[in-house]
């Protein structure tokens, strides 16, 4: 009698939580999927109908888009690329004993916490700014010719800005992975006689190799999405050179007013979303059961 | 010898870790120098030293009115944090101390909620709050920002309570103790905790989205995430005062990531990296 009546009791706690993220997954969905069906653009909202694939093949064949998969793929590829590298570096490095410890880390960490807008707008004038940037001022010192970062390096240039901003994130999970690894265990090795890169590649790496994949699929996911540092400095240009999949269905949608062009991009973008969604869902499932 | 050598070496590794240090938080850095300047020193070539003028924070509140967006920011993400916990609590507490079967299967369901890329729903979602006239409000945004934490809210709870041992409560009933009083007395002071980390990783989430606060808004619920991107256009330079309102704008949440480090890494792991 007790034990159904908690029963009941827990299910009527966990209602509003499932109840509220259905409504949200399914909806808005549900309305993209319909509306990529759909000729429907809000500049002329009289001439609705039914699409087809149009919308899909529109999509399909226009060249920006597989410019935007690319650009897409280099970004998520290149931040992952130096902040899992970087990463590892900098928790081997703060892993030994330093003075002052403490204020490194919260150097280090800190740009995780910077607004997108900010770390973004910081770099484009500060730091990359062709006339009166840092890295002008450090080009023209050696007498060399300032490079014009967002025109002639566009995708590049946001490239450095997110791995500034993931950089710390990385670094921060494997510090703390690395730290659980068992002191006893390196110092038999060093014992042993494993010199640096035997204990980092047959202890270090294996040990942190399931951070390593938290790392990437976190940050994967969020990578995909990036928008804002896209949008105040090079707004996708020159051209298409760094817009991508989240920034062309922007474009399409509310540049264009094409309602249906991108709902057909977002029910792509969800797919490949999906694609690394279930990487990521088997990863932390597996952990869960320990 | 050997403690004179691992000294040297101590401060070698020291002297580089403080070396990558700088170089990482230098455009935050100089981001601050840059605040304290006036606008013909910002753009005549690196100094460290500024003038220590205030007139671009007095100017950033006076001229563009800092104070809307910077209150736009704090209510929406309280607020959105606040409605997650009520939402989130409860539900935590129901799979961390009555699991059945397919507890893990929601708490995987749940998760992949968060994978759904924003773009996929922005027409839909621009759509509907176009005509409900929940576009540009505070209350539309705090309910977006709400759902899309949410998860993320329920999965450190439930870390988190996951810990508190079960035996206390089965104590607890022993002597006598009813729900409501295992509730009261006993489970919420040691939730506590769990619930504060939570609260203050995800008002530094929430502070910090920007494609939803970016298209949902435009001037009269902007947060500072809107507020910042507004300075982006090219023309005049202003970097003084952009520096002033980013310095600002990033100051509170910096320190209090600060004092979340860890749970940072435990929150944005789903718990895999302690």
């Amino acid at each position: 009698m007790a034990t159904k009546q908690t029963r009941t009791l827990a299910r009527l706690m966990m209602a509003p939580a499932v109840i509220l993220l259905l409504i949200w997954m399914i909806v808005p969905l549900s309305m993209t999927i319909w509306y990529s069906f759909q000729n429907y653009n809000l500049l002329n909202p009289m001439t609705r109908g039914f699409a087809g694939f149009f919308n899909y093949e529109y999509f399909y064949t226009d060249p920006a888009f597989f410019q935007a998969i690319s650009n897409t793929l280099i970004l998520v590829l290149g931040v992952l690329a130096i902040t899992v590298i970087g990463g590892i570096l900098l928790a081997l490095l703060l892993d030994q004993p330093i003075f002052g410890q403490g204020i490194v880390r919260i150097l280090i960490i800190s740009p995780f916490f910077v607004m997108p807008p900010v770390a973004a707008l910081v770099w484009k004038n500060m730091i990359m700014h062709p006339g009166y940037g840092v890295l002008a001022d450090i080009s023209r010192f050696f007498g060399l010719q300032p490079v014009d970062w967002f025109a002639q390096f566009p995708l590049t240039s946001i490239i450095i800005i997110v791995a500034w901003q993931w950089l710390p994130f990385a670094t921060l999970i494997l510090l703390t992975a690395l730290q659980s690894l068992d002191e006893e265990q390196k110092e038999a090795a060093e014992m042993d006689g494993a010199n640096f890169l035997n204990r980092f590649w047959y202890l270090t790496l294996p040990h942190l190799a399931r951070a390593i994949t938290v790392v990437i699929l976190i940050q994967t996911i969020f990578l995909l999405a990036v928008y804002a540092e896209i949008l105040v400095t090079t707004n996708g240009g020159p051209g298409y050179a760094s817009t991508n999949l989240a920034f062309l269905i922007y474009r399409t949608a509310l540049l264009s007013y094409d309602v249906g062009g991108a709902s057909a991009g977002g029910v792509i973008a969800v797919i490949l979303a999906n694609i690394v969604a279930i990487f990521l869902m088997r990863a932390v499932g597996r952990n869960l059961d320990r | 010898m050997a403690r004179s050598i691992s000294t040297r070496r101590k401060i070698i590794v020291t002297l580089a870790a403080w070396g990558v240090a700088f170089v990482i938080f230098f455009p935050i850095l100089y981001m601050l120098i840059t605040s304290l300047k006036t606008e013909a020193e910002a753009i005549a070539g690196i100094s460290l030293i500024p003038s220590f003028t205030f007139e671009n924070y007095v100017e950033v509140q006076t001229q563009r009115d800092y104070f809307k967006p910077f209150l736009n920011s704090v209510i929406i993400s309280v607020g959105s944090t606040l409605v997650a916990l009520l939402i989130a609590v409860p539900a935590a507490w129901s799979m961390a101390f009555s699991p059945t079967r397919r507890t893990k299967d929601i708490l995987m369901w749940m998760l992949s909620t968060k994978m759904m890329p924003a773009v996929g729903v922005l027409v839909p979602l621009f759509l509907i709050f176009r005509d409900t006239g929940l576009l540009d409000t505070r209350v539309g945004l705090t309910l977006v920002l709400t759902l899309v934490n949410l998860p993320i809210v329920v999965w450190m709870l439930y870390t988190y309570f996951r810990e508190i041992p079960g035996e206390i409560l089965e104590a607890a009933r022993m002597d006598g103790a009813s729900l409501a009083g295992e509730i009261i007395y006993v489970l919420t002071p040691m939730a506590v905790p769990g619930i504060a980390s939570t609260m203050l990783l995800n008002i530094i989430l929430a502070w910090n989205e920007a494609f939803w606060t970016l298209r949902l808004t435009t001037s009269s619920a902007a947060p500072l995430t809107a507020f910042i991107a507004s300075f982006s256009s090219p023309q005049g330079l202003f970097w003084a005062k952009l520096s002033a309102a980013s310095t600002l704008a990033i100051a509170p949440i910096l320190i209090m990531g600060w004092f979340s480090q860890r749970q940072l890494v435990r929150g944005l792991t789903f718990g895999a990296v302690k």
